[in-house]
């Protein structure tokens, strides 16, 4: 019983890792870039949301709002900045892109100040449901799920059956040959750029009433969406799925039972001394396993 | 022609001399305070200069080089717990587990090439993060405190201008051990592998065993740096590992200048004491410093010193 819960928690917390790393794995494939800017996006996604969610009083007015604000942020970013890096090594992207991360964390605590913003779940879902009988769930935490799901799907179909989807896999694949062929990259790549931007607000509007809504809350996340999509693959929005739903599963259900299961056969006293640390670093054990084994990630999107 | 060889040579003795007199000429002005944010800048600069020695020399973007800074910090903190406070004890410990973490995170890493290298580094840096975030017995997330400097024989470390002094001879000792190995055979294999890897593995060099190398050694000198540093705070946590620290070494040396002898030390003075400067100012000083990190990079793609030592930055 408790152990689906976990699973739940963790299916939960590995599509929100999903939609994060979906966009970085888009910008990384298609644009050959790294964006470490991408947490402070999701950063500002969710200082978005709960501003406007206080304004209009309603979680799904701001929603929205805050999807296409973060968007616009992004895109604008995309045409007036980040362009200019494609060309450049990946040491320019790092020290522009970490440049951005600290512009990004004082122009926040500029306008919004230091403490952590309060952002509520929507109040029809405040309750508990039961998805495993006899035993409530939050309906919050199971709305994330149904959320992450229809991401995934939406995504997959337009990655799939739609013309902006065949180039994006065409730029991810062999982007000179996609530029020889006549893609009018510039403006793909604006838009790959601002639906990663709004699917990273989307994420902070999820787990902005799970976490706190505060500065530096990008920093922490982004690491792990670059773990999953490293795993996965880069440039590969299939691997960036399998990738966060195997990080979340490893990290919820590593912080849940790993303590538990070293008592079997370990002493308590190390039990409980190695347990949480090897949960905490259980993620990064996985990364490291993966790169050891298939050093280009489980799906890699170049051919 | 004559004149611009005896001004090149001339700079360097300048420095030394300007360094040597600083601290006493600090003091004298009664600005002892800066003795210390010098010597912090050096013990950065020599942190700077190893990952130097992995990127510049060797070619490997390293994205987890604080993790051996922080081991060497933590490997001084913990025997100072214990009761070992000699410095000639505790340095070459911390030394020697910089080298020994970089030998096994090495030897696993360098299978692998490109990004997926920038992100494995980073994988084992956050392990050894979450290690001493889990090290209760050591402070934990919270970190250690050093009671007191560590102890030389005729030297008081406690003293601020004598721990300069000290700082500043293994900054140049190791800067100047890094243009020797620049110079040297293993130095050239180690650019040509940089250059062309494939080539030099078709000539015979063995190009997995010099990597390595190249980055055990630099593991070690940002032990020695780490060892400095929880002398200098005297106090260490986990945070000296944390993924922001590796990316501020990273930022340093792309700022000072990649592969140039001295953009270590060009891109540590220049970030942490325009960080001083902007954070006297105003306490929105790292809105400057992105800032101006954004100008560089889009400005002076080569780093600060590219402006002052053109055409010399590949040593």
């Amino acid at each position: 019983m408790l152990l689906l819960e976990q699973g739940l928690n963790g299916l939960q917390f590995g599509l929100m890792l999903f939609l994060l790393a979906a966009g970085l794995t888009l910008v990384f494939g298609v644009m050959d870039m790294v964006n470490l800017a991408h947490g402070s996006l999701y950063m500002i996604g969710a200082y978005l949301m709960a501003t406007l969610a206080q304004a209009t009083g309603s979680f799904w007015m701001a929603l929205p709002l805050a999807m296409a604000a973060t968007a616009a942020i992004g895109m604008a970013l995309e045409s007036g900045l980040l362009r200019r890096l494609y060309e450049r090594d990946h040491l320019s992207q790092v020290l522009a892109t970490f440049a951005l991360i600290l512009i990004a964390n004082d122009l926040v605590r500029m306008i919004w100040g230091p403490q952590a913003l309060l952002l509520d779940a929507p109040r029809a879902l405040a309750g508990t449901i039961e998805i495993i009988p006899g035993a409530p769930y939050p309906a919050f935490r199971a709305f994330i799920i149904g959320v992450g799901v229809a991401v995934a799907v939406a995504l997959y179909w337009m990655i799939v059956h739609t013309r902006i989807g065949a180039l994006v896999r065409a730029g991810a694949s062999n982007r000179e040959m996609a530029l020889a062929l006549g893609v009018n990259v510039k403006r793909l790549f604006t838009l790959v750029f601002g639906l990663g931007a709004a699917l990273c607000a989307l994420a902070g509007a999820m787990l902005g009433p799970l976490l706190a809504v505060q500065i530096g809350m990008g920093e922490s996340i982004l690491i792990q969406a670059f773990v999953v999509v490293v795993i996965g693959g880069i440039g590969s929005i299939r691997g960036a799925l399998v990738g966060a739903l195997l990080v979340g599963m490893v990290d919820t259900i590593g912080r849940a039972f790993l303590p538990v299961l070293l008592r079997g056969f370990l002493p308590n006293n190390i039990a409980d001394a190695l347990g949480p640390t090897l949960a905490a670093m259980a993620v990064y054990i996985l990364m490291a396993a993966v790169l050891y084994w298939k050093p280009t990630g489980l799906f890699p999107a170049r051919g | 022609m004559r004149m611009r060889l005896s001004t090149s040579q001339l700079r360097p003795a300048l420095i030394v001399i300007a360094a040597l007199a600083f601290p006493f000429l600090a003091e004298a002005a009664g600005g002892g305070y800066y003795v210390g944010v010098m010597t912090r800048v050096m013990i950065y600069a020599l942190a700077a200069t190893s990952l130097n020695l992995v990127l510049g020399y060797g070619g490997m973007i390293s994205f987890g080089h604080a993790a051996f800074f922080g081991v060497g910090a933590y490997a001084v903190a913990i025997l100072a717990q214990e009761g070992v406070t000699s410095a000639w004890a505790a340095w070459p410990i911390a030394v020697a587990a910089g080298a020994a973490f970089a030998l096994v995170i090495g030897a696993i890493s360098l299978r692998t090439r490109g990004l997926y290298f920038i992100m494995i580094t980073l994988a084992f840096a956050q392990m050894l993060y979450y290690f001493f975030v889990s090290l209760r017995a050591y402070g934990g997330e919270d970190g250690i405190n050093l009671a007191a400097r560590s102890r030389l024989p005729w030297l008081d470390l406690r003293d601020e201008t004598t721990f300069y002094l000290l700082v500043l001879a293994l900054l140049a000792g190791c800067l100047y051990l890094l243009r020797r190995l620049a110079a040297s055979r293993f130095g050239t294999v180690l650019r040509g592998i940089r250059e062309n890897e494939a080539r030099m593995t078709a000539l015979g060099y063995p190009t997995y065993r010099y990597r390595l190398v190249c980055f055990t050694v630099a593991g070690a000198a940002a032990g020695l740096a780490g060892a400095l540093i929880v002398n200098q705070h005297g106090f260490v946590s986990p945070s000296l590992l944390d993924w922001t620290q590796s990316g501020t070494l990273l930022i340093m040396l792309i700022l000072g200048g990649v592969g140039w002898l001295y953009g270590g030390v060009a891109g540590a003075a220049a970030m942490l004491l325009l960080e001083e400067v902007l954070s006297h100012w105003t306490g929105y000083w790292k809105l400057g410093l992105g800032l101006v990190l954004l100008f560089v990079v889009l400005r002076a793609p080569g780093g600060v010193g590219s402006w002052f030592a053109r055409g010399n930055t590949r040593g």
